[in-house]
Order: structure tokens, then sequence, then C-alpha cells
């Protein structure tokens, strides 16, 4: 009897079919995946899932593949905050898990930065933005606490095969342009559901050059187009950071994931990045990008660079580009909250942080802060910012009638000195530094 | 949750219904009542004061985008909605509504239910009706998602299940 032909898989395919135990899987097909590592903070992790699991008098079925990170309610500002951060302490020391990482940083940062996370690996993350682990070639998505629950008792979640929709990108970006450009352009393309809860893979020249910071700005805001999971395949700059992060070297092991060149995709898109501009969105939504130039003018209250989209070293040496040796405009504030305590300790190291405070920027703690309203650095009624976050959904970042506008951290630099939108590339003669 | 007909107001609402104004961040750490009091401020300040019992949400394309808060679906349990219907909804929000007894139905047509409509539904037969008699077809949930939103999500459908394994080996 013959051989039954090899089924040529995406990487979306490949990961699954690996996680479910089979040799191939096909879109559409439900199966159940075996969790590699289930990453939970303090908002939807343990005081959400600790009753749960008493309620079901059920233990964790594997401490050591459980990582928690405080990042929400950091540092706690009120009783409530306290008693949430305190109570995440005490489960997660109750419940035997020693891979917590305790106000050091924004989960999606932080969990690639202690070398968590390895090409191949099935994980899922309490929270929406855990795409971004796709940067590295892991099949990484978010849940809810309840399904995070089901995962903490049994290792398994079931899901259903994604297509897989190819986002081509070919071209070099010009200075000034960054990762957040060209996600800000695809969210204006495709619309926020462009994903349809299928896997996205970033592919073609352009994504090959890009440093791992700036993948995981696109993996991140895969969840903006709709998506489960936002791929890219590893590649040598994917085990450079991983060593870089003290990952050991055989168990990098990148090598297997990649598409087969004949695997079927649902859907292709094709980009130009030397034809992008500087872009920004428009209240109140991602998908309601232009070029910044469409906003010149536009008057800011707030600039804010922060949250695990926008506040990574890469980003911060962004800001210091079109910072160095200007100042924030009076009647304007720039709030800088970096991504985590190792980019701080990173940016201070090679003069960034020095550039930013020297401008004016007010530094904030390490966390959530105040992307989704959780921290300081909320906006009052009226109010117009401009963030390197994510989401500026209406009231996100505070009063229901403040007003976010999202750009590349050189565009919010660029924001905070004019106290007005302007193309950042007005501010930047010799090119990014980035 | 019973899964036989029943009737309720709409509340109607647009495409990309965000986990956000659903949940608002500001009141995340505050106790669900107080929470629920803020669901849809943002958008229709009215909803949570008047928004009863039984009252049925209908959205536009893309329902629940955004984070992966439950508190997004616990605020509408919260108040009491009994369904949400949209033409698609974000796959996270849907995933933990049905997690969490909330019934959510893929409406193609959902647009077109006028906003104040009497409407009954029909959750085992996928379709909606309205007082003047038009007619709206849902896709159908799996019996086995329809059993564990009428047991209230999937904690009480695992805690029943496991009760019946106990009653089962103790009559053995």
């Amino acid at each position: 009897m013959a051989q039954p032909a090899i089924q040529p898989m995406t990487l979306a395919e490949k990961l699954v079919a690996r996680a479910a135990g089979r040799d191939f899987v096909r879109p559409g097909e439900v199966v159940t995946c075996k969790v590699d590592l289930a990453m939970m903070h303090d908002s939807g992790g343990p005081r959400r899932v600790a009753p749960m699991l008493e309620r079901l008098q059920a233990k964790i079925w594997n401490p050591d593949r459980v990582v928690v990170i405080s990042d929400h309610y950091v540092p706690a500002v009120d009783a409530e905050s306290a008693g949430i951060l305190d109570l995440t302490r005490k489960w997660v020391k109750a419940a035997g898990i020693s891979r917590f990482h305790d106000m050091q940083g924004i989960c999606h940062v932080v969990l690639p930065e202690r070398g968590h996370l390895r090409p191949g690996m099935f994980v899922v993350g309490g929270d929406s933005h855990s795409p971004t682990g796709g940067a590295f070639g892991a099949y990484m998505f978010g849940v809810g606490a309840t399904e995070m629950c089901g995962v903490l008792v049994t290792g398994e979640i079931w899901l259903r095969v994604p297509e897989t929709i190819l986002l081509h990108w070919s071209g070099r970006l010009g200075p000034g342009l960054a990762a957040k450009d060209m996600i800000l352009a695809m969210c204006a393309r495709l619309g926020m559901d462009g994903g349809r809860y299928q896997a996205i893979q970033y592919a073609g020249d352009t994504i090959a050059a890009l440093p791992m910071q700036e993948r995981m700005t696109l993996s991140n805001m895969a969840a903006e187009l709709g998506a489960q999971a936002g791929l890219i395949a590893p590649d040598a700059v994917t085990a450079a950071y991983l060593r870089s992060v003290g990952v050991p070297d055989d168990t990098i092991g990148g090598e297997g994931w990649q598409a087969d060149p004949a695997a079927d995709v649902a859907e292709r898109h094709d980009f130009d990045a030397a034809a992008l501009a500087p872009m920004v969105a428009a209240p109140h939504s991602p998908a309601n990008s232009a070029p910044a130039t469409e906003h010149r003018g536009t008057r800011i209250d707030q600039a804010y660079i922060g949250a695990c989209t926008g506040a990574k070293i890469n980003d911060l040496r962004m800001a210091a580009a079109v910072l160095k040796g200007r100042k924030v405009a009076g009647g304007t504030r720039l709030l800088i909250a970096p991504a985590s305590t190792r980019t701080t300790a990173e940016a201070a190291a090679d003069g960034t942080l020095a550039i930013l405070t020297e401008a004016g920027a007010i530094l904030m703690p390490s966390g959530c802060g105040a992307c989704a309203g959780y921290g300081a650095g909320v906006l009052a009624e009226g109010e117009t910012c401009i963030a390197s976050t994510a989401r500026n959904f209406r009231g996100r970042m505070g009063a229901a009638t403040s007003k976010v506008y999202l750009g590349s951290p050189y565009t919010v630099a660029a924001a905070a000195v004019a106290g007005e939108i302007r193309d950042p590339r007005d501010m930047l003669a010799g090119g990014g530094a980035a | 949750m019973s899964m036989t007909p029943f009737t309720g107001r709409v509340w109607k609402f647009g495409d990309n219904i965000d986990t956000d104004v659903l949940a608002p961040g500001l009141y995340m750490k505050s106790p669900m009542a107080e929470l629920a009091r803020h669901c849809l401020e943002a958008v229709e300040p009215r909803f949570a004061r008047e928004v009863r019992p039984g009252d049925i949400v209908v959205g536009g394309r893309n329902f629940g985008m955004g984070s992966s808060r439950e508190q997004a679906v616990m605020a509408l349990r919260e108040l009491g909605v009994a369904a949400v219907l949209a033409p698609t909804f974000a796959g996270i929000f849907y995933r933990n509504a049905l997690n969490l007894g909330l019934l959510v139905l893929v409406c193609p047509a959902a647009q077109e239910i006028p906003a104040g409509a009497q409407l009954t539904l029909d959750p085992a037969m996928a379709s909606a009706r309205t007082e003047t008699g038009k007619t709206f077809a849902c896709e159908p949930l799996p019996a086995h998602l329809l059993q564990m939103v009428a047991e209230g999500g999937l904690l009480p459908h695992l805690e029943n299940k496991l009760r019946s394994q106990q009653v089962r080996e103790a009559r053995r």
C-alpha cells in the first residue's frame, strides 16, 4: 500500500498538530491540545481562578508549567489594588508556582525576557494580547479566566484548527517608521475583525529585517486584527534574542517551525513597506488609521509611551531619537512607563533614559498603567492623548469623553514636542535610531 | 437559565462593541454590582439604569472585541441580560460567554431587528421573532453547549458532572 502523501501544513497547523499529538491537522477540525505553558497576570489570574479551583476542589495539573506576572495593579494605589496583589503573592506561594515575576513589568514582555518562551511551544495567556508570543514562533493566544481554570486543572484546551491569513510585507521601512505604523496600516486595511479569530502569519523580507521587539509589536496587535494568533517563523534573529536572555542553545530549536512552501493559506494580503508613511489611529479604533499628516495640528494634552505594545527598549530608543536636545511643549505632558524593569535598566545603561528625562518626560512605574485605565496617568473628561499603546476604545484610558490617538513612539514623541500631532520625520533629519 | 422560548425587550448597539465599554477599566477592581452600573455607559448611559432582567442585547459585527476580561460577560449577566445576538462575535468574548452561561447566538441579520422590539427567542430552534411576526434565523448552538449555558456555564456544568459521578460511584 502506498504511503499517504505528506500533507503540506502552514506554521499554525504544524504548531497545533504537535500540541494535539497529531501528524497533521486541517483547518476547521476541533482538536484538544496539551498546553506547554500557561501565563496569568494579577487581574485575570489568581483572584479569579482561585475561587473556581476551590469550588471544584481541584489542583493545578503542573505548577512548573505556570508563570504568574503581576502587572495590572502595580504598584498598588489603594486598598483594593493592594489586596489583589497580596492575594496574588499568597496564592502563588500556596500553589507551589516558582515562576512568579512580581512588579517586574508587563507580562507579554517579561515572559520572553525571562526566557520562558521557545519556538514550537503551545501557550495560553490570561490576556488578550497573548498573541505577542507568536513573534517567537510559539502558538500563543488569550483566554478568559474560566478557560484558564480549565487549563490549570487539565493541562489541555480545545480549539478549532485555524485557517492561516498571510500578511506579506516587502521593501524597506524608511527612517522614522516602525512596526507600529505597519500594524496600524494593516488594521486600516483589514478592519478589527479581519483576522476572523484565525491565525495570522506575518512574512516577507520586511519582517525578516525587523528586530525582535518590533516583531513583538506586530504579533501583539494581531489581537486588534481579531486574530487568535499572530505568528512569525523563527529565524536567526529569534535565536539571537533567546540566547541573549539565557535560553540554552540546545533548547531553542527553531529549525522545523516554518510553513511548508506548498501549504494553503486562506487569504494573502500584500503590503509595501517603502510606500508606508507614519500612521495615526484616530479615536476610537485602531482601524481608524491614516497617515499622520492628516491629523497634523490636532492639539494634545498628554502623550503616553507605555504598554506591552509600545514601551520596549526599541520603543524608548525611537522616542529618544526625536526627543534628543528637544523639550516637551508647554501645556503638554509626556508620560513614559517602560514595559519592564529590564527595559528601564537597559535604557539607563545606554543613555536613552537621560535623553527622555532631560526632554521633560515623566517616568512612570513599569506596568499596564494608563493603557487600560487601571493605573496612574488616566485622562480627564474631554482630554486628548496620543499613545504608543494598542487600543484607543472610547473611555479605555480614563473618562468617557476623553480621546486617544495611537501612533509609533516616534510619532508620540514628536507630538509631545510640538504639542500637536506631526509627521515625526520632520524632527528626524538624520534618520531613525532604532 | 431555562432554554425554553422567552420574550425580552431589545437593546440595540452597532459594530465593534468592545470589552472596555462593557467593563470599563476604571471599575475593574470594584465589586461586580458596581462595575455593572457602568456597563456600556460610554455608548448608552441609559442602558445600565434601565435594562431589565430578561432583556436582549442586539449587537453588530465583532461584538465583544478587545480584552479577555470575563467581566465583560459578567456585567451583562449581572444586569440580567438574557441573550446577545450579533452577526459576528470576537473570539475570546464568545468562548467566555458560553463558559459563563450567557446565551450568545450568531444572527446574520441581527442589525435589522428594531431597537425596543419585544423579541421572542427560542434558543433550541435558534430563531427569534418580533411582536410584528418578523423572524430572524440564528446559527444553532450544539446541544452540549446549550446544555452548558442552561446550567449556568462551565463551572456549574463541571460541578454537576462531578456530583453525578459521585452518585454513580456511591451506588456501586
